[in-house]
């Protein structure tokens, strides 16, 4: 029987919440609650008496000014019709419980085990109408909270007395001990059976990989082996999990690694293709590198083969970079896919060389299916628009209560993310060359050196999570593959971490992710050749997991440390100090095998070789034809202000201010470009820029590149426009091309980040998976040749190949999406230059070429038209530009800059205009006659700019830009007008475009 | 030399830039982790000045600074005594302590601020904010004329980034409302640029009582604020200053924030060179 403790507010206090939820339910469902109360119950289980429960109520639990309590009794507010109350299920994350505790063992000063759970918190919601009990529900899902991690206890108010009954849940975890290894047999089964077995057991391999496995254990040398050491011929369970984590498309990139047969039938050309990494991405990479080398720029020191990619970033400090996804956890659970997300790439940066790097920024950049989806949703298919809050709130979470600003992002909306959502983590840190004179950055380990495990403890949440997310999501997906992340056990790890760093505790360190211990111990033992892991030993939040489970769980918040001898004593003090849980659980070897016991069970013996290498080649089609896409024929406009009115609400272009205001993008004092600038802190920004430290002010910008729309015309040129775009946001705010010349240590470090529907062809299944691959090629041959021209390197990257949705014989597949994420040196922040106009009286100038390029604009979508025109990087001209903007920005020249993208030059000019506070007076008359007024306006043809100039730099500006700036007109006023030849195209005041623009998500 | 100890640990995550701010200041300080303090008994009374910054101490479970705050208030040190008792001590001897958003959280929790009759009880609390969202965005902030803390010094109307999402400062009654007043406790209100009274969402960000953003105790030596003063020790940390550079190029690029630390390090090295 628990003891339970409840607190709710105060007569006359205003309960914030309840009244955030019932606008929520009117304006998202239509449905009137009338007032909502909120209350928290606390379920306890320490041996307390009554007195000092209501002791602890009163001086830990309950707010003296705003809350009531009740100990052992529940709260039933007058006039309330009827209520819901919402628990976590059993196993899932309750850090309000676990910090309960810790203020309970501070208020007796008792010495508590705090890391196994004995109090439990819930929420509980009250409403005033009576609600029908499929609306209560209907609002209970959709605002309050989720079936696969939460457990819902409904109640009606009593018709005499009014008082609400609510069967309140415990969610404590009651598993029987199970410490059992199974064999598997494999010896003897057919080709079904394997594929069969393979399903069963979500190990997410195909029959070629299960093949490869059962041949391994035919092999007499391995079956001579397992003789020897007295095992069974058929592999463990753990031993057939750890194929599968380590061989899963998530861990291994199967898919990127494999041959391609790609027949281009429109060009009547075949190419067979080895591997896509190997050719494309590390073949970009190892092409610039040969051109820095030439030229004397050495920044490059770590690409691809570590949790990030690190960069020389000044003369005492190296930058760390990675960006990942997390869709598949976010379409389930999207709050606990998103923190998870934020939570786990954080990890990296951290876990990169030795570990120990302090994190400096996160963005995002969000994919979701339109906010206002108005068809019937497939089953287990969540609405875009709770996707989108659970997914905001997960990153306000992960990143404001790790105190990581984010500082850039991008959000876009297509029907076809309605299924999947993307949710791209991105995390830059920095880190000194040496802790106590070892090279930070590298990651040696040694035979005898000690495997410590640090953070959270493991349970059955996320097993599965490498494997599933390699499969597309059905109304099957296994539930224990959602997470829930703590942010403070998290932030407990990372603050222990930096300084066991800098105290040259640490020998490296590896985070804890997908695949869990399996994949950041199999990974690491590669550098020994071996490892003996003790499972036995590991601490567990609940008993009851059996030991493959406890090897493959994805438990978060879990960084694995590789400890020489001398330093484990010091290392434990420390953490024991600052109240991070670690445990010794095995030794490095260089055995040739990964040798996991539980007790002295072997319960897996696998040869890293074969484990590492064995798997087997894929082999996969590609096929292209050309579509057959025309231009469509629009009415004729003479007045274009309502268009830009209605773009600048569009959901793609419209303000994301209420999401970018929930994140915190400045603690840490450094953010110096802020995603929202000008007088009223309304001008959107190109690119973030930090500054590194407070001695100078050195430090980077950050942009992201993402344009799928354009992938439905051309994917080759979605990808070089999606390149290019990253880069001119960088040059837009300032920053300059790398390898210009000879040891300017101007770095660039670049992410790339994949996420496409399965690719592979399946008569049935998916019949135009070659199509879907083909367009995979064409986004990495663009990738290779924008990136090699502007000597901009990759350092590391990700691949989400099975952004599928399946349900009720139906598919929701997101469309082949590319996301560069960018970063690169600013020499000194205080130059850099914003996008809202600054003075009136200032010029204005396009830069750079519009052309006759419509396709996929939002402006054509505004028809529902796609078009077939796309933008196209004209890489030769784009370099020469920004060459000069560098020039002109060197000199000082430029007062504002606003790259040209979504809505091109109007939508540019309008976020210019009411970021600064300013209108502007604009004449088309200096660009190319022949093009149409809607061109002009609207094409969102590449590599262009808006700009302002002081009227006395006009002749030095014009002398710098040569025949590649366009004069416009003039800043001033409070309108934005802008003429063609005499002809009024567009008069908006000002303010009414910035309420356009403000309004359109804020439904 | 001024000393200040900034304490950090558990969620708080305003430490480091904090620090940069004493030392920009001209003071030492020194990052310390609460444990050090609560178990391994690093004595707060080597220090001139004790700073609470900001975070998410046990990720504002309970509520914002509260398993913190009781952390403080109970929890005994090897000689005893617990770390409340100790503050009060480095009160009564002259000395200084400032809380900045979860730091502030903790002082008003604890019943340092605004503790107008010195009875170290919890007087006042910070509520959700009323739009119950977490929110950064830049405000203006008053200084009261009626007070007297060293902290805000010469300073009447300036820009300040706020981030929080319990912010709302709520006395619970009238009483308590008419003694803050009028003993000028309310130190720092939200306001307009032109420095009259905000009332309203956004200028008021979270809609606490009074307007108020900051309190003080009636000695003026405790101090804090829900605004990140720390967030704002470059001109270049505000959102506009692309035209405040343009409008006036000679402007410094120091930014306002840092006039607190300045503040308080020359009260301090001020009185210490009396003595």
């Amino acid at each position: 029987m628990y003891n339970t403790i409840q607190r709710f507010f105060k007569e006359g206090i205003r309960d914030s919440k309840g009244e955030s939820i019932r606008h929520k339910a009117q304006q998202q469902l239509g449905i009137n609650t009338g007032k909502v109360k909120t209350a928290q119950l606390f379920s306890v289980n320490y041996p307390l008496s009554q007195e000092q429960l209501q002791n602890f109520a009163e001086g830990c639990i309950k707010d003296k000014i705003t809350d009531d309590a009740l100990v052992n009794a529940y709260y039933q507010p007058k006039g309330f019709a009827c209520a819901v109350a919402v628990a976590q299920l059993p196993g899932v994350t309750d850090d309000e419980g676990i910090s309960a505790q810790m203020a309970l063992a501070d208020f007796f000063n008792l010495e508590l085990d705090v890391n196994t759970q004995h109090i439990f918190s819930q929420y509980v919601y009250f409403f005033e109408n009576k609600l029908s009990e499929e609306q209560l529900k209907t609002v209970t899902k959709r605002i309050l909270g989720n079936p696969l991690i939460n457990h819902f206890a409904f109640g009606k108010a009593d018709e005499d007395n009014g008082e609400i009954e609510l069967r309140y849940y415990v969610p404590e975890v009651k598993l029987t001990i199970d410490n059992k290894v199974e064999y598997i047999e494999l010896e003897n089964l057919s080709d079904e059976a394997l594929i069969h077995l393979s399903k069963t057991k979500v190990l997410a391999l195909n029959l070629e990989e299960m093949q490869a496995v059962r041949n391994h254990y035919l092999d007499p040398e391995i079956r001579e082996k397992r003789l020897e050491l007295g095992l069974h011929m058929n592999p463990t369970d753990c031993e057939l999990e750890v194929f599968a984590q380590t061989w899963s498309e998530h861990c291994k990139h199967k898919e990127f690694n494999a041959i391609i047969h790609y027949n281009d039938k429109a060009k009547g050309e075949q190419k067979t293709i080895r591997s896509l990494f190997k050719t494309y991405i590390k073949g970009t990479t190892d092409k610039v590198a040969e051109s820095l080398k030439e030229k004397g720029n050495d920044w490059l020191v770590k690409v691809f083969s570590d949790n990030a990619g690190v960069v020389k970033a000044t003369k005492d400090k190296l930058f760390v970079w990675k960006v990942e996804t997390h869709n598949s956890p976010s379409a389930l659970d999207p709050y606990g896919g998103a923190i998870t997300g934020i939570l786990g790439n954080n990890r990296d940066p951290l876990g990169t060389g030795i570990g120990g790097a302090k994190l400096l920024f996160n963005t995002n950049v969000l994919c979701f299916g339109p906010p206002n989806y108005s068809k019937a949703l497939l089953t287990g298919q969540l609405h875009p628009r709770q996707i989108m809050d659970g997914v905001v709130a997960g990153i306000e979470a992960g990143g404001n209560k790790s105190g990581v600003p984010t500082v850039n992002g991008a959000i876009v909306f297509d029907e076809r993310f309605g299924g999947k959502p993307l949710v791209y983590c991105g995390t830059g840190g920095i880190m000194p060359y040496d802790f106590k004179g070892k090279n930070s950055w590298e990651k040696p380990i040694d035979s005898g050196d000690h495997i410590i495990m640090a953070g959270g403890r493991v349970g059955k949440d996320g097993i599965h999570g490498a494997t599933f997310s390699s499969i597309e999501i059905d109304e099957h997906s296994p539930m224990s593959a959602v997470q829930i992340g703590s942010p403070i056990t998290q932030k407990k790890v990372y603050d222990f971490m930096l300084i066991a760093a800098r105290e040259g505790l640490l020998k490296t360190s590896t985070d804890n992710g997908a695949g869990g211990l399996s994949s950041s111990i199999g990974e690491l033992a590669q550098i020994p050749g071996g490892a003996v892991i003790h499972l036995d030993r590991v601490p567990l939040k609940y008993a009851g997991l059996r030991p493959w489970e406890i090897f493959v769980s994805e438990s978060q918040e879990r960084m694995t440390l590789v400890v020489e001898e001398h330093n484990l004593a010091p290392l434990f003090e420390l953490a024991k100090l600052m109240e991070v849980e670690l445990t010794d659980i095995g030794i490095f070897t260089e055995s040739g095998y990964l040798d996991i016991r539980y007790d002295d069970e072997k319960v897996a013996y696998i040869q890293m070789h074969f484990l590492h290498e064995g798997v087997p080649q894929k082999i996969m089609l590609a096929e292209w034809d050309a579509l057959n896409l025309s231009e469509p024929k629009l009415p004729v406009q003479s007045d274009y202000s309502e268009t830009l009115l209605k773009l600048m609400g569009s959901l793609n272009i419209c303000s994301r201010e209420h999401i970018i205001r929930q994140y915190d993008h400045e603690v840490k004092g450094k953010t110096i470009v802020k995603p929202l600038m000008g007088p009223n802190g309304k001008a959107p920004q190109d690119a973030g820029v930090m500054r590194f430290g407070f001695e100078s002010y050195e430090g980077l910008a950050i942009s992201n590149g993402i344009l799928p729309r354009y992938g439905d015309i051309d994917a080759y040129e979605m990808s070089a426009g999606a390149f290019d775009e990253a880069i001119r946001q960088i040059i837009s705010v300032g920053g300059r091309l790398p390898n210009i010349e000879s040891g300017d240590g101007i770095f660039w470090s670049v992410n790339d980040n994949f996420c496409v529907p399965d690719s592979v062809f399946d008569e049935v299944g998916n019949p135009d998976g070659k199509q879907k691959l083909a367009k995979l090629v064409q986004i990495c041959d663009a990738l290779y040749d924008i990136a090699t021209y502007f000597d901009i390197p990759l350092t590391s990257g990700k691949d989400s190949m099975k952004n599928d949705f399946k349900a009720d014989g139906q598919k929701i597949s997101v469309p082949p999406t590319i996301l560069y994420s960018m970063t690169a040196k600013i020499d000194d922040v205080r130059k850099t230059v914003t996008s809202e106009f600054k003075a009136a009286g200032d010029l204005v100038y396009q830069l750079g070429e519009t052309y006759n390029e419509l396709g996929a604009s939002e402006f054509y979508a505004q028809y529902g038209q796609l078009g077939a025109n796309v933008p196209k990087v004209r890489k030769e001209a784009a370099k020469a530009l920004y060459l000069q903007v560098m020039e002109a920005n060197r000199q000082g020249l430029i007062e504002s800059s606003h790259d040209l993208s979504d809505g091109g030059l109007a939508v540019s000019l309008a976020e210019s205009a009411f970021g600064g506070a300013l209108g502007a007076e604009i004449n088309l008359g200096s660009l190319p006659q022949d093009l149409s007024n809607e061109a002009l306006l609207f094409a969102e043809s590449h590599s262009r700019f808006v700009v302002t100039v002081r009227p006395e730099n006009k002749a030095a500006f014009e002398t710098i830009m040569g025949n590649r700036a366009f004069f416009l007109g003039k800043t001033g006023g409070n309108q934005l007008n802008i003429s063609r030849n005499g002809q009024q195209l567009i008069q908006n005041k000002v303010d009414a475009l910035q309420k356009a623009w403000s309004g359109g998500l804020s439904f | 030399m001024v000393k200040a100890l900034v304490l950090t640990g558990f969620g708080i995550n305003c430490e480091e830039e904090t620090a940069a701010a004493y030392v920009m200041a001209g003071a030492k300080a020194d990052i310390v982790h609460f444990n050090d303090v609560l178990i391994n008994g690093h004595s707060i009374h080597d220090y001139d000045i004790l700073h609470f910054p900001g975070g998410f101490s046990f990720g504002d479970d309970l509520s914002s600074g509260k398993v913190m705050a009781n952390k403080i208030r109970y929890k005994k040190l090897p000689n005893g005594k617990t770390l409340l008792d100790e503050i009060k001590v480095f009160i009564s001897r002259g000395k200084y302590v400032m809380g900045i958003c979860n730091g502030f959280q903790m002082l008003v929790r604890l019943g340092l601020l605004p503790n107008s009759n010195l009875y170290f009880e919890q007087q006042a609390t910070l509520a959700h904010n009323d739009s119950a969202k977490y929110e950064d965005r830049w405000v203006y902030c008053k200084v009261n004329q009626k007070s007297k803390t060293p902290f805000l010094k010469d300073l009447d109307v300036f820009p300040v980034p706020v981030r929080h999402g319990e912010g709302k400062l709520v006395f619970g009654n009238d009483t308590m409302r008419q003694i803050v007043k009028t003993k000028g406790l309310n130190c720092l209100s939200y306001c307009l640029a032109d420095g009259s009274p905000a009332s309203e969402y956004p200028q008021n960000p979270n809609g606490a009582e009074l307007d108020c953003a900051g309190l003080s105790d009636p000695t003026g030596q405790v101090f804090g604020l829900m605004p990140h003063p720390e967030a704002f020790l470059s001109l270049y940390n505000h959102p506009n200053w692309g035209q405040l550079k343009r409008q006036n190029p000679s402007l410094s690029d120091e930014g306002i924030g840092l006039k607190i630390f300045r503040n308080i390090v020359e009260h301090v090295a001020g009185l210490k060179q009396e003595l």
